[in-house]
């Protein structure tokens, strides 16, 4: 099989994918290293990087972080169950989109304007992106394949990521848990022994104290927070 | 106003029943915003438009469009446009070379700000000297801001390049604004047939949730989810995110076409296929490149036709192939710069055979005499010219 998207460093100017001439799947079908293949073809290579390359991380986006919904929930216990599968795992959150000012905490998350940086300074060579919205899922996979040698692997809600060395659509709950079992076999093939357990404590955001927190601490957004004048908010979805 | 009831987007542009009216450009286009489901309409409808923005006025007032206003001026009406599309409506405006430029700074920004937006062009002269007759000069300002551009020969193409162009814009490996454009007086002013879809039938809602970017800055919990941040905070870019993120734009461009050749039919059309010359054409100039084929096979002349429905993305694979074979290609364009011809001549090997006339601007027609000398002179036919006295 011809290996069109592979791990970088692709340089400076990564070329994207699309300009390769690597098309979305249709349902049913996901990308691996750029060509179109079953499934459980893709789902498989994605375990056997997650089991053998160094540092194996989840960064899950804000579809999975926050609870939107029912959906979101589901997916995002999923995702533990994923984790807890894959030995030494680690989750590192990618919470919003914005550039973080000095730099960022590349110990305590990834951010989509330099996901380089989190790559590198934890020497991640296979990740998943997960509940990352599409426009920013894209740009940091590209980002990633042009100056690191991190095997990235795309868990899509749409129709997938062609930046991905492996890329997955239409990923729900129940296709989570699929992949989950694929790494349960493939390490058992591999004879890998490991205890299911969730990965370790992040030195992640600052604290939010729910029961003490008010507008200020929502600094420049704080505003966003108050009705508008003779505004009632009654509910909220 | 009749009760219209949601369809599947691909029934109504593939399979729904169709109605022949006769009716303009400018109606047609209002005729597929009446069956888009569209939330809001804005404009600044100056002279020179066409009556287009005023025709979806109508429609608002007869209760399709939720809401709809003239806007300060063009670069406002484009300004708020986006502002409603981010905040999760469906919109559409329209507007005419002054009030395009006018407006331009802001379309320009839609691609980035990944905002699914319609825009009719309805093509005029581009001042100085001022004029409010058709010249399409306009559509090479918009070929590099990374909006999808499609370039309509008539009614018909004006009506089915709009309806479409709502579902184009708004799947989720899209997600651009798309530009339709087609001359003004020629089109816009014209009667052509039209086949419509039924008119109670209007396309799904925008579903502001199955996007690529968040659909708002303020609604989303927790609020510090920022979307526009990294569009708007300049001291905090690095070189690689605006390269990656123009990337991405230029990337969900090229997205687009397997859609056009979904809802379309294809970015091309071909007349004879195996013919010696090909007249290559867009917009209203493909109606008179049409016309001149007819004349040149009604001779027994070697000629073909191909009409360029997509500007950007450009079909480059298919036009390399049509013309593969074609000893000339004369490229008729309504303007002084020869867009076309520069965009054919950069995807094809031998560029050498592209011929740049005719060229009509200023608001000149395009008479099939002028394609049709093209035609003789690429074929080596002597022609006496006659002098009408």
């Amino acid at each position: 099989m011809a290996k069109i998207i592979t791990p970088g460093p692709s340089g400076y100017v990564p070329t994207p994918a699309v300009f390769e001439g690597v098309q979305i799947t249709p349902p049913g079908k996901a990308l691996l290293y750029g060509e179109w293949v079953d499934e459980e073809t893709a789902m498989r290579e994605a375990a056997l990087a997650m089991l053998t390359r160094k540092n194996p991380t989840i960064f899950p986006g804000p579809l999975v972080l926050w609870g939107y919904n029912a959906s979101a929930i589901e997916k995002a216990q999923a995702v533990l169950e994923l984790a807890k599968e894959i030995p030494n795992c680690r989750i590192i959150p990618m919470p919003d989109y914005r550039p973080k000012y000095p730099k960022i905490n590349p110990e305590a998350e990834i951010n989509p304007n330099h996901p380089n940086l989190t790559i590198l300074h934890n020497r991640i060579e296979a990740c998943i992106f997960v509940g990352v919205h599409c426009h920013y899922a894209n740009l940091s996979l590209r980002m990633i394949r042009a100056g690191t040698n991190c095997f990235t692997i795309a868990l899509c809600a749409e129709m997938g990521h062609e930046d991905a060395m492996v890329s997955i659509r239409d990923v729900h709950a129940e296709k989570i848990l699929e992949l989950r079992d694929m790494v349960i076999k493939v390490r058992e093939e591999l004879g890998i022994k490991w205890e299911p357990k969730l990965p370790p404590e992040n030195p992640s955001l600052p604290k939010e104290h729910f029961e003490t927190l008010n507008i200020a601490d929502y600094g420049d957004y704080a505003y966003l927070l108050h009705p508008r004048k003779g505004e009632t908010v009654e509910e909220t979805e | 106003m009749p009760e219209q009831k949601v369809v599947e987007t691909d029934y109504l542009l593939l399979e729904a029943p169709r109605e022949r009216k006769f009716i303009t450009g400018s109606q047609a286009m209002a005729e597929a915003v009446k069956r888009a489901n569209v939330d809001i309409a804005i404009a600044y409808p100056i002279t020179p438009q066409s009556e287009t923005m005023h025709l979806v006025g109508d429609l608002w007032a007869q209760g399709y469009l939720k809401d709809y206003y003239r806007a300060e001026e063009e670069y406002g009406a484009m300004s708020a446009i986006a502002g409603a599309v981010r905040g999760g409506a469906r919109a559409f405006t329209a507007t005419s070379g002054p009030g395009l430029l006018r407006g331009l700074e802001a379309i320009a920004s839609w691609p980035g700000h990944r905002i699914p937006a319609v825009l009719g062009v309805l093509t005029r002269v581009v001042n100085a000297p001022l004029s409010i007759q058709p010249d399409n000069v306009e559509i090479s300002y918009l070929m590099n801001c990374g909006m999808v551009v499609l370039h309509a020969e008539n009614q018909q193409d004006v009506f089915d390049f709009t309806l479409a162009s709502f579902a184009i814009s708004e799947m989720v490996d899209v997600y651009l604004p798309i530009a339709v454009c087609t001359e003004g007086f020629f089109v816009t002013h014209a009667k052509g047939y039209v086949n419509m879809t039924p008119e109670d039938m209007k396309l799904p809602p925008r579903d502001p949730y199955k996007a690529p970017v968040p659909p708002t800055d303020c609604e989303i919990p927790p609020a510090r989810i920022q979307r526009d941040a990294p569009v708007q905070k300049s001291n905090f870019m690095s070189y690689l995110i605006h390269q990656v993120w123009q990337q991405e734009v230029w990337s969900s461009n090229m997205r687009a076409m397997k859609y056009i050749y979904k809802y379309l039919n294809g970015p091309i059309e071909v007349i004879n296929p195996d013919a010696e010359v090909f007249v290559a054409a867009s917009g209203c100039a493909a109606a008179q490149a049409r016309e001149a084929v007819r004349y040149a096979q009604m001779e027994g002349l070697n000629v073909g036709l191909l009409k360029i429905k997509s500007i950007v993305p450009f079909p480059s694979k298919e036009v390399r192939e049509t013309l593969k074979n074609a000893k000339a290609i004369i490229v008729p364009e309504h303007n002084i710069v020869g867009w076309l011809a520069k965009e054919i001549k950069a995807n094809i090997p031998n560029s050498d055979n592209v011929i740049g006339r005719p060229r009509v601007y200023g608001g000149m027609t395009l008479p099939v005499e002028l394609i049709m000398d093209e035609i003789y002179a690429a074929l080596g036919i002597k022609k006496d010219k006659t002098v009408l006295v």
